[in-house]
């Protein structure tokens, strides 16, 4: 009994010791950019990136055979902070989508030829032959048909302005 | 004791929050009166409900009281000029909101005057028909001086509508730091309880009572020594506790009934108005007096001289906190800037916004009372709980609305949640539990605006379709016509020359 707890106790502290004197003195050096990018990463190793765990997207990243994008939870915050590190230009507009958005005369581009108001499916081009037209924020549905029909390019798509009345307080950031 | 705790938590009577109350010694300090700044910023959307409409022109003079914008639709409220001047521009000004954006507003330039009106008070507000009381108090700009700014006279006509019994007026001031209520109910008692006997009329219930928070003493007692000989009018010292001044628990403190989850203080005979409310509904109705000022607390420990301020509508933050004695340090120490109370009031970008009909307090705050701490994962310990004034489960709603499963937290409660913000007071993990279900509702919100949207562009897109097809038919129906009409004219002339032919040969 006593043998048996003393040797199992010699055993485990023995083997402990090398263990610790192991980790000290045969640290396997690993890329420490990796590693600030692992740091940087959600490390819930959802594999939504397609590779295994946070680090295998971390070195795939650094080795350039993955974009700094390639991280759905993380988000545009996590790939432009990758892209500021690493100094990558990323094309964020793959992230998600940047909200709904209206089409806008430019009023010194419109030449009144009412190609546009023609095609809108909800009538929210107004305006007569050769004079300026205008869209109708309210009815813009944002389908894009009538940027290809004008003539002049006046036709752009903008993000719908944000009105005291449409604000929606921010998703608080938590852990 | 021990097992008395056990017995109230049984009972569900242990909601709410304690926090340090901060409100002296801003409460005791007698008002001081700002004189009328330079230029006035008034908002056209002050209040819930439509924007008002304006009425003026730039480089019109008016007088002080005069309307200088009306009320669009039901639940709206006019505003008037708060001194006398001239409009000097209608233009987007920032609004006194957390997101910084900006919204229309009438600038005043003041001419120095401050020349009133002709005003036509009422000697005899209990021989006016309640209707007419409440069209005077809509005509005159009253809203929820509390801080929700819902118009007054909406509330007023609809109680007698609906046969309310009581009248709950709400002295509670729970909010820590403000005591624009607690300074008015000791300064003006008289005033407060003739405003609530003119409501009372008003509204055709029957009995007032007047919840007061504990830690008011000397409103307490002024108040009890006003309502000394008035039978109908009751003074109920409640406890000191966050939200004590929210409409539905003061309801449940003071009448024991509760309103129903989706239901309003009406469905149970109640209403609740203000006790600031009541004299500017006095104001409106003895005098004539539009709602034109109102005082604010300074407070706040960058705040160098806290108080309380009566102030001009649409005058800026910065001059109230100028006036008030500036910050400390020039303001170094600031860490946020808040209008309306610490718990719901709102985080405003900068201090050149204008007061408005509700707002209730200028909180200049120092690091120390800010306390930022990054957030820590929810340890379950159930403090949310407790606490939550509505019974409801802020951590599971919160982890729900985290993964924008925002029906899951519907039925869990979201729709009740009254954003009092004790959940994430008491939350030792610092989880932003109430920011959460303000974005929640923010975003059900944008939802149902978008749903709607698709419905009316629906519509739309149908009546285009309709449009084109019946030009179409109509244009089918017009060629045919035509052809017709063409080939009756080539039959006429086909017989005309037969016949002529004939007549030749003839």
């Amino acid at each position: 009994m006593i043998a048996a707890i003393l040797s199992l106790t010699v055993l485990g502290a023995v083997l402990g010791i090398a263990l610790g004197i192991a980790n000290k003195f045969l640290k396997v050096e690993g890329n420490p950019v990796v590693e600030e990018l692992v740091a940087m990463m959600p490390g819930s190793n959802c594999g939504q990136c397609g590779f295994p765990g946070c680090t295998g997207a971390a070195e795939a990243i650094v080795a350039g055979t993955a974009a700094a994008t390639c991280c759905p939870p993380g988000g545009k915050a996590l790939a432009s902070a990758i892209a500021a590190k690493l100094g990558l230009t990323v094309d964020l507009s793959a992230l998600g989508d940047d909200g709904p958005k209206i089409a806008v005369v430019s009023e010194e581009l419109c030449i009144g030829c009412c190609r546009c108001s023609k095609v809108c499916p909800t009538d929210a081009i107004i305006g007569a032959a050769k004079q300026v037209h205008n869209v109708f924020r309210e009815a813009c549905t944002g389908c894009e048909s009538c940027i290809d029909k004008c003539p002049t390019e006046a036709l752009a798509m903008k993000p719908v302005p944000v009105t005291l009345q449409h604000w929606v307080m921010p998703r608080p950031l938590s852990a | 004791m021990g097992f008395m705790n056990l017995f109230k938590h049984v009972l569900g009577d242990d909601w709410g929050v304690h926090p340090d109350d901060h409100k002296r010694p801003a409460a005791d300090r007698p008002v001081r009166v700002m004189p009328v700044p330079a230029r006035l910023y008034l908002p056209l959307q002050q209040h819930l409900g439509g924007p008002a409409r304006p009425v003026v022109l730039v480089g019109q003079s008016v007088k002080k009281g005069e309307l200088i914008a009306e009320a669009q639709g039901a639940v709206s409220a006019p505003i008037h000029a708060p001194t006398s001047g001239t409009i000097a521009a209608v233009t987007e000004i920032t609004a006194p909101h957390p997101s910084g954006l900006t919204l229309q507003a009438i600038i005043l330039e003041a001419d120095g005057l401050d020349e009133w009106q002709e005003l036509s008070g009422c000697d005899d507000p209990f021989a006016l028909d309640p209707a007419e009381i409440g069209k005077r108090v809509a005509a005159a700009g009253v809203v929820g001086l509390g801080g929700a700014a819902f118009p007054s006279a909406v509330k007023l006509t609809g109680a007698s509508r609906s046969k309310v019994t009581t009248l709950v007026m709400n002295g509670g001031e729970c909010e820590p730091y403000l005591s624009c209520d607690d300074r008015q109910m000791r300064d003006s008692a008289a005033g407060i309880v003739d405003g609530i006997r003119i409501m009372l009329h008003a509204t055709g219930a029957k009995v007032a009572l007047v919840g007061i928070e504990d830690n008011k003493p000397e409103a307490i007692a002024a108040m009890q020594a006003a309502a000394a000989g008035v039978a109908n009018v009751e003074i109920r010292p409640v406890p000191a506790r966050y939200p004590m001044g929210s409409e539905k628990q003061l309801i449940q403190v003071l009448t024991g009934k509760e309103v129903p989850a989706d239901g309003r203080a009406f469905d149970i005979g109640v209403v609740v108005h203000n006790v600031g409310t009541a004299l500017a509904v006095r104001a409106a109705i003895r005098e004539g007096k539009p709602l034109i000022s109102r005082v604010v607390t300074v407070n706040g420990n960058c705040a160098a001289n806290p108080g309380n301020i009566e102030v001009r509508v649409g005058t800026l933050a910065e001059e109230v906190i100028a006036f008030a004695g500036g910050l400390k340090g020039d303001g170094l120490g600031l860490a946020r800037r808040v209008m309306g109370g610490p718990m719901m009031g709102m985080q405003i970008p900068h201090w050149r916004v204008p007061v408005v009909k509700g707002s209730s307090g200028i909180l200049a705050f120092d690091a120390a009372e800010v306390a930022e701490q990054e957030p820590n994962p929810c340890i379950r310990c159930g403090s949310c709980v407790k606490a939550c004034p509505m019974g409801l489960l802020p951590l599971e709603m919160s982890a729900r609305i985290r993964n924008e499963a925002y029906d899951d937290a519907i039925g869990l409660g979201l729709k009740d949640c009254i954003a009092c913000g004790c959940c994430a007071y008491v939350c030792p993990s610092k989880i932003p539990l109430v920011q959460f279900f303000v974005h929640a509702k923010g975003e059900l919100a944008a939802q149902d605006r978008a749903k709607l949207r698709n419905d009316a562009t629906k519509k739309l897109a149908l009546q285009r379709q309709d449009r084109l097809a019946r030009e179409a038919r109509e244009k089918a129906e017009a060629a045919a016509k035509r052809k017709a009409e063409r080939e009756a004219a080539a039959v006429a002339k086909a017989a005309a020359t037969a016949a002529a032919g004939q007549g030749e040969v003839v």
